[in-house]
């Protein structure tokens, strides 16, 4: 391939960057609270870890409910019905916008799986947990523990790979620099369809 | 710079930094200061004006007032004025030594078919050695006077010394003498009317020397706790609230409530809010069943964990306990003649009389399920000698809405039991038939068991046991209860043998524990492998 020319694209709103890096603050603090409180090692004492833990979660919560909200109130969920569906019988992308073309099509499929699966089971049983005491108790505190513990795992090992991803850009530090500032630069020979360039081309 | 651009990035940051402070607010909450803790406000309130009152004074009382030559004398006196007293008395187990208060039914109680590992058995009061702790007069057992004294007097006056001086110089008329017994009599009536409600010193006597000397049995009850400090009890502390034991443990009839072998001191906790005349032995009595801060995670454990388990972080703080107490080792002569051996504390480790001892002090408790009740294996059970005997064992599981996870002293040691019938042993100690007399194990144990009507064949060995005690006592003040990991850790929790409950940081499912770690470490591993290619393959690029 020969050197080509970069462009810069505006691939990510401040929204998006900052629920972006809000929500990695809270995965890791969690991950690394809870296996304390697993008993996996020692860092900051249990109980300031369960209280980090517990504060971090809840605040975490709480901070999905507007991401929702903002999901239905932006039309940007049509792209996760799109993604889960759609996409596979080859339906003309929903919404006409450029911002939907961010990822490509494995790594749409494995932010659906966490996003879709993996966190909301951690914020159930998670809640569950917490609400152990109060709560009509479903399910036993030790299956909603082991649930609860090797999803944090295996989110460990989404990290652990979507940390190595962003160093394959076309620089090793062009996308975590896209997802700093916003714009990430791309190939211009990079082939993408003309609705989902159009509007962040810049001139 | 666009006005209102600036103006969002100021309320982003605004929002930031709102959240990173949001976490000094949770851990600046923890301390003291602030809101004070619901079972420490209920409790305060349920102690306001504990001063005790009384309409009558029993120095100006007619019936003391007179020269007294017997114990039983002074009963009858007792019983002029409080006529019910004695009636009450004789049917509570502080006077039958029986869990039913009825000798027709002899199954549990000192003078029942009841055993531990001290000194074994009462021998149905027959061994007179017991008997000094008994409330009746001159060891007379249930034959004879109550007591009155041995409780409600703050005198420590030995009266029953005092009357064996008065009969002994009876006969006597030297004037010297005649001026002596008078002394003596004048000193009686001194000390009669000092009448009291029971003091920590009058439970003492007995309940802090239980086993035959002080801390032998309990290991929270000896004589550190006639004047403790707040530091070894938080309530009975002499610079703290100073209660005495009745405080807690509440009296109807002469009934004084607190556990009866195999029946719980209170079938349910109940704080005074629910029942007003509740006995106050509980815990929950006063500090209700939610007593830390609102929102304290640990008020999420008092379902589950009795308060004591993390209250008492380890009994025997002041005097050390007898931990091991093994029979088959006694009976070895020096000379022909008796020995003991000091070990450390300044405590024997031997006594030819009763075998060799262990002693520890600082002990941390062994916790089990409990729900009030014990099990007790009496000299009528039949045992399995191929085990150990279980002689007094808590009762519960984590099914049990009643029991909670609750710290005990395992007292252990050798004992005898009936190698035919497969029973424990109950020999004789004291008196001319004693061991402590003859030192025949065999002659003891024949004496004994007849004093309790259980048939012995003839041959016996020695088992080892453990019986059971409750640790409630010696509650420390909150900043040295327990802190989390010492239960919820890998290795090494104080629970470690509980059962039936998931402890976080005590328990992990193996299988899903590997699943997940092996994931992690693969995704490690690949990354690794793939970051390498990319490096030696330059990401495929020619130079």
């Amino acid at each position: 391939m020969e050197a080509t020319k970069t462009i810069k694209i505006y691939l990510y709103t401040r929204y998006e960057r900052f629920w972006h890096w809000l929500q990695a603050f809270m995965i890791i603090s969690l991950i690394v609270t809870g296996l304390e409180i697993h008993g996996t090692y020692k860092l900051f004492g249990f109980q300031t870890a369960v209280d980090i833990h517990n504060f971090v979660g809840l605040s975490w919560l709480i901070l999905f409910a507007f991401f929702v909200f903002w999901l239905f109130t932006t039309g940007e969920w049509k792209q996760y019905l799109y993604y889960s569906w759609g996409i596979f019988q080859g339906k003309p992308h929903p919404v006409q916008k450029a911002k939907g073309a961010k990822h490509n099509p494995l790594q749409r499929l494995t932010y659906l799986g966490i996003s879709a699966m993996l966190l909301p089971m951690q914020m159930v049983t998670g809640l569950l947990y917490y609400l152990y005491n109060d709560i009509p108790q479903i399910l036993p505190l030790s299956v909603l523990a082991v649930i609860h513990t090797v999803i944090a795992l295996f989110l460990l090992n989404f990290l652990i790979i979507h940390l190595y991803m962003t160093t394959t850009g076309h620089s090793i530090f062009s996308h975590i620099a896209g997802m700093i500032t916003g714009w990430e630069e791309i190939y211009e020979t990079t082939k993408i369809a003309d609705w989902e360039t159009q509007a962040t081309k810049k001139e | 710079m666009n006005p209102r651009y600036f103006f969002k990035c100021c309320l982003t940051m605004m929002i930031i930094t709102a959240f990173f402070c949001s976490f000094q607010a949770v851990f600046a909450s923890t301390p003291e200061n602030g809101e004070e803790a619901l079972g420490r406000k209920l409790a305060k309130q349920a102690v306001k004006g504990s001063k005790r009152w009384s309409t009558t004074n029993h120095t100006k009382a007619a019936a003391l007032n007179k020269n007294f030559t017997s114990g039983e004398e002074i009963t009858k006196a007792c019983i002029s004025c409080h006529s019910e007293a004695a009636t009450q008395f004789h049917k509570t187990i502080h006077w039958t030594w029986l869990a039913s208060g009825d000798k027709s039914d002899m199954r549990y109680g000192k003078a029942g078919h009841s055993v531990n590992n001290f000194c074994i058995s009462g021998n149905a009061m027959e061994d007179k050695g017991c008997l000094k702790c008994h409330t009746s007069w001159n060891k007379k057992g249930t034959n004879g006077e109550v007591n009155c004294l041995k409780c409600h007097n703050s005198s420590g006056f030995n009266f029953i010394e005092a009357f064996d001086d008065i009969k002994a110089f009876s006969e006597d008329t030297d004037p010297d003498t005649k001026a002596m017994v008078s002394d003596i009599q004048q000193e009686i009536k001194e000390a009669i009317t000092q009448v009291t409600f029971p003091t920590r010193k009058n439970c003492g006597d007995c309940h802090f020397k239980g086993g035959g000397g002080d801390g032998v049995k309990h290991g929270d009850l000896d004589t550190s706790l006639t004047k403790p400090n707040r530091m070894l009890d938080v309530h009975m502390g002499t610079d703290g609230k100073n209660f005495s034991c009745t405080r807690c443990h509440t009296t109807v009839d002469h009934n004084i409530a607190g556990r009866i072998y195999t029946n719980p001191a209170v079938e349910t906790r109940k704080s005074l809010i629910e029942d007003d005349l509740a006995p106050k032995i509980t815990c929950v009595s006063c500090h209700s069943s939610e007593p830390h801060k609102t929102d304290s995670k640990m008020n999420d454990h008092t379902d589950v964990v009795s308060c004591q388990a993390c209250h008492i972080p380890k009994f025997a703080r002041v005097n050390p306990t007898k931990m091991w107490w093994d029979w088959s080792k006694a009976g070895k002569l020096k000379e022909g003649k008796p020995y003991h051996e000091e070990g450390p504390y300044g405590k024997n480790v031997y006594k030819s009389i009763k075998g060799e001892f262990k002693w520890e002090k600082n002990v941390v408790p062994e916790y089990f399920w409990f729900n009030g009740s014990l099990t007790s294996t009496t000299a009528d059970d039949v045992i399995d000698p191929a085990q150990i005997v279980k002689v007094s064992h808590p009762v519960g599981d984590k099914t049990d809405p009643e029991a909670r996870i609750f710290p005990f002293k395992i007292h252990r040691g050798k004992q005898p039991y009936d190698k035919v019938n497969k029973k424990l042993l109950a020999p004789m100690l004291s008196g001319e038939n004693g061991y402590w007399t003859t030192f025949d194990m065999n002659d003891a144990i024949e004496h004994g068991n007849k004093a309790l009507g259980i048939p012995y064949s003839g041959e016996f060995d020695y088992v080892e046991t453990t019986y059971a005690f409750p640790i409630t006592h010696m509650v420390a003040p909150k900043e040295n209860a327990l802190n989390c990991t010492q239960c919820h850790i890998r290795e090494n929790s104080r629970l470690a043998n509980i059962t039936g409950l998931y402890m976080p940081g005590r328990d992990k499912s193996n299988l899903f524990d590997t699943i997940g770690w092996i994931s992690v470490i693969g995704a490690l591993a690949g990354v690794l492998l793939h970051g390498l290619g990319r490096f030696f393959t330059r990401n495929g690029k020619e130079s």
